[in-house]
């Protein structure tokens, strides 16, 4: 035998080493095509679209010169492939085009946005993880029984409410009738423009200044539209936590940890929600990505002024710009997020390398 | 005998009929087994409120013009914004003073009529391209699940957003919007099953007979996928209902004056520190509806699918 153990474990890490690059590389080439499938659906809703891009810049009463003319330097004369691929150009150096509404560069007005987009919902993914796994444990445990049974109904009403009227209930209680919390928007009126703008997350920005004061009043801002937005990230936690746990808890391991002595505490919080975590990271990074979704009607309700209130505004004021630049961005979002979850397993489940 | 005993035993020849484990004709068979799953789901009181919630939908929807106590588009500006238990208007009435009931249960059509629609639609669809896309393998198969991963590649409201916004507001374009992003998941459903279903015996057996691909897709292996599209199905109808009433909600679903629950919602925002019932009540509609739905999928996902019944 020539092959000493350690070439032989040598040649090992060489192969899946060479295995890591080759999946490395078949997942850039998934996410390019990916990007762009979701780059030729907003092309062609743009397309089709009822609204005259040519009207919108000549106006009504322009002569069919002047429209044809704007017609062509807009590249629309060009055929539909030429179209795309200049479609791809423009989007790849981040030029989706002037708002209508703000007349100023659509990425400009996103990056100002998306800020209070993320802040909302890190927020309330906080709070869904902070409710969520606990209760998804206590349920696993106590399987079948009461406290089962009220994570389950937590769960499937959060399943079934509308956001949009879950927030305005909320609204009417919590700051119509309790007065327990601020109201709509991100910061009382006066406390606009306080802060110097770092991160544009505002409980950052203000923490960073050291002003407390914003600091609360945004805080009491926040609170009602993260938790009634977190509820659903909660929901869906809760019950994956829940699965999760039960499979770990029907484990030998689990039985010899409890035949060794050890307290009911170490097994189920330590030992079984510990190799929970793992698939637990997926989940987690997942809901995030549907809160994108269930923030845009949120961020309506509390007049929020995200990516969502963003593209709505702009949709009711036909501003396609705007909207398709909006749509492309949350979709890169959405998916770079779930590349993320995928990583996250990747690393931290050695099964999955 | 008493004519008691004579239906007893007419009903317990049925049941044995109903129940045989050894079925003499395929007809039979088929009745045994969707006998067997009704048995399965008539066990669990969850399932059966929610089956309780979604047939009292249908019949609202059905019946709306003789249970409606008046015309929901009528305006009654002398009689608005009534709080609920009022004589004649017993869940209070809106801006322009239209009774809240009525327009809630002329507005279960607007939602049966969405859910129907995409429920026909997208499945069907999903179906196909799945089936297709888990049968021929290869380049085929590579084309289309890439194709679905992009449609799953948006937040459903928002690409949702964007069709509507292409294609102009209303209940149509709405329901083409919906059921445009939501086919994606039925079609990963339909390929995985058929992976498993495309080298087993009974398919090879087919193919030797000289059955065509299309037969066999067609014929054999749709009706295999069919058990878990109809609970994906009945789990989604609760999430379809949202994502209507979303689109009703930002004013790109149903147009006013029709009532949509989403639209309602949308109006009675503007009320709602003082006169909370005009968007608390048709609120509390859809949260029912999808709860009933969501009650009756959880349960019919027991009863079919043994595997998933934790």
């Amino acid at each position: 035998m020539s092959l000493t153990g350690s070439t032989s474990g040598g040649r090992r890490a060489w192969l899946s080493s060479r295995s890591g690059v080759l999946k490395g590389g078949r997942l850039l080439i998934s996410l390019a095509v990916t990007l762009l499938g979701l780059l030729l659906i907003t092309f062609l809703i743009g397309r089709v679209m009822p609204i005259d891009p040519v009207l919108a810049v000549v106006g009504e009463r322009a002569t069919k010169e002047v429209y044809d003319a704007t017609r062509a330097s807009m590249g629309l004369d060009d055929p539909l492939i030429v179209q795309f691929l200049n479609y791809i150009g423009e989007v790849l150096t981040g030029n989706f085009g002037n708002s209508l509404l703000t007349s100023r560069p659509v990425i400009d007005d996103i990056a100002r946005v998306f800020p209070a987009t993320l802040e909302l919902a890190s927020v309330a993914t906080l709070f869904g993880v902070f409710i969520g796994i606990p209760a998804g444990v206590i349920a696993a445990v106590n399987a079948g029984r009461w406290p089962d049974h009220l994570v389950r109904l937590l769960g499937l009403f959060g399943y079934s409410m509308p956001v949009f009227w879950l927030g305005l209930m909320g609204l009417m209680i919590f700051y119509g009738k309790l007065d327990w919390v601020a109201g709509p928007g991100r910061l009382d009126i006066f406390f606009d423009d306080v802060v110097p703008q770092v991160t544009g997350v505002i409980l950052i920005d203000s923490l960073l200044a050291g002003n407390t004061e914003v600091f609360a009043n945004a805080l009491s801002h926040i609170i009602l539209p993260a938790s009634v937005l977190g509820y659903y990230s909660l929901a869906y936690i809760s019950r994956m936590t829940r699965s999760f746990m039960l499979e770990q808890l029907a484990q030998e391991y689990v039985t010899t940890a409890r035949v060794k002595g050890l307290s009911e505490w170490m097994v189920i919080w330590r030992h079984a929600l510990g190799n929970v975590m793992v698939p637990l990271i997926t989940v987690i990074a997942l809901s995030y990505a549907n809160l994108l979704e269930g923030s845009v009607l949120t961020e309506i309700v509390f007049a929020w002024p995200g990516i969502g209130f963003y593209i709505t505004n702009a949709l009711l004021s036909a501003d396609m710009n705007a909207v398709l630049g909006g749509t492309v961005m949350v979709g890169i979002v959405f998916v770079g997020l779930n590349l993320l979850s995928d990583l996250l397993y990747r690393v931290f489940d050695p099964r999955a390398r | 005998m008493t004519d008691h005993a004579i239906s007893h035993g007419r009903r317990s020849a049925l049941f044995a009929w109903l129940t045989s484990e050894t079925p003499s004709s395929r007809m039979q068979a088929r009745c045994v087994q969707w006998f067997l799953g009704w048995l399965g789901l008539a066990r669990n009181p969850l399932a059966m409120l929610g089956l309780a919630i979604v047939v009292t939908l249908i019949l609202a929807a059905i019946f709306a013009p003789l249970l409606a106590p008046h015309d929901p588009l009528a305006q009654d500006l002398g009689r608005r914004l009534l709080p609920p238990g009022t004589d004649g208007n017993l869940l209070g009435t809106d801006e322009l003073g239209r009774d809240i009931l009525s327009r809630l249960l002329y507005g279960a059509r607007i939602t049966l009529y969405v859910v129907a629609l995409v429920v026909f639609t997208a499945p069907v669809a999903g179906l196909i391209v799945g089936t297709v896309a888990g049968y021929a393998g290869g380049w085929v198969d590579v084309v289309l699940m890439r194709m679905t991963d992009v449609f799953l590649a948006f937040p459903r409201l928002v690409l949702a957003l964007a069709f509507v916004a292409a294609l102009g507001p209303g209940i149509g374009n709405a329901v083409l919007a919906i059921a445009l992003t939501s086919w994606p998941p039925y079609a990963r459903i339909a390929r995985a099953e058929t992976l498993t279903i495309r080298n087993s015996d009974f398919i090879a057996a087919i193919r030797l007979q000289g059955a065509s691909p299309l037969r066999i897709v067609i014929g054999h292996v749709m009706p295999l996928c069919v058990s878990s599209v109809i609970v994906r199905v009945t789990l989604d109808m609760a999430g379809i209902i949202l994502t209507a009433a979303g689109l009703g909600f930002l004013g790109l679903g149903a147009q006013p004056p029709l009532p949509e629950w989403g639209a309602m919602i949308s109006t009675g925002r503007l009320f709602i520190l003082d006169q909370w019932w005009v968007a608390a009540m048709p609120g509390l509609a859809i949260f029912i509806v999808s709860l009933g739905f969501n009650l009756l999928g959880d349960g019919l996902r027991d009863a079919l699918d043994p595997r998933s019944g934790r």
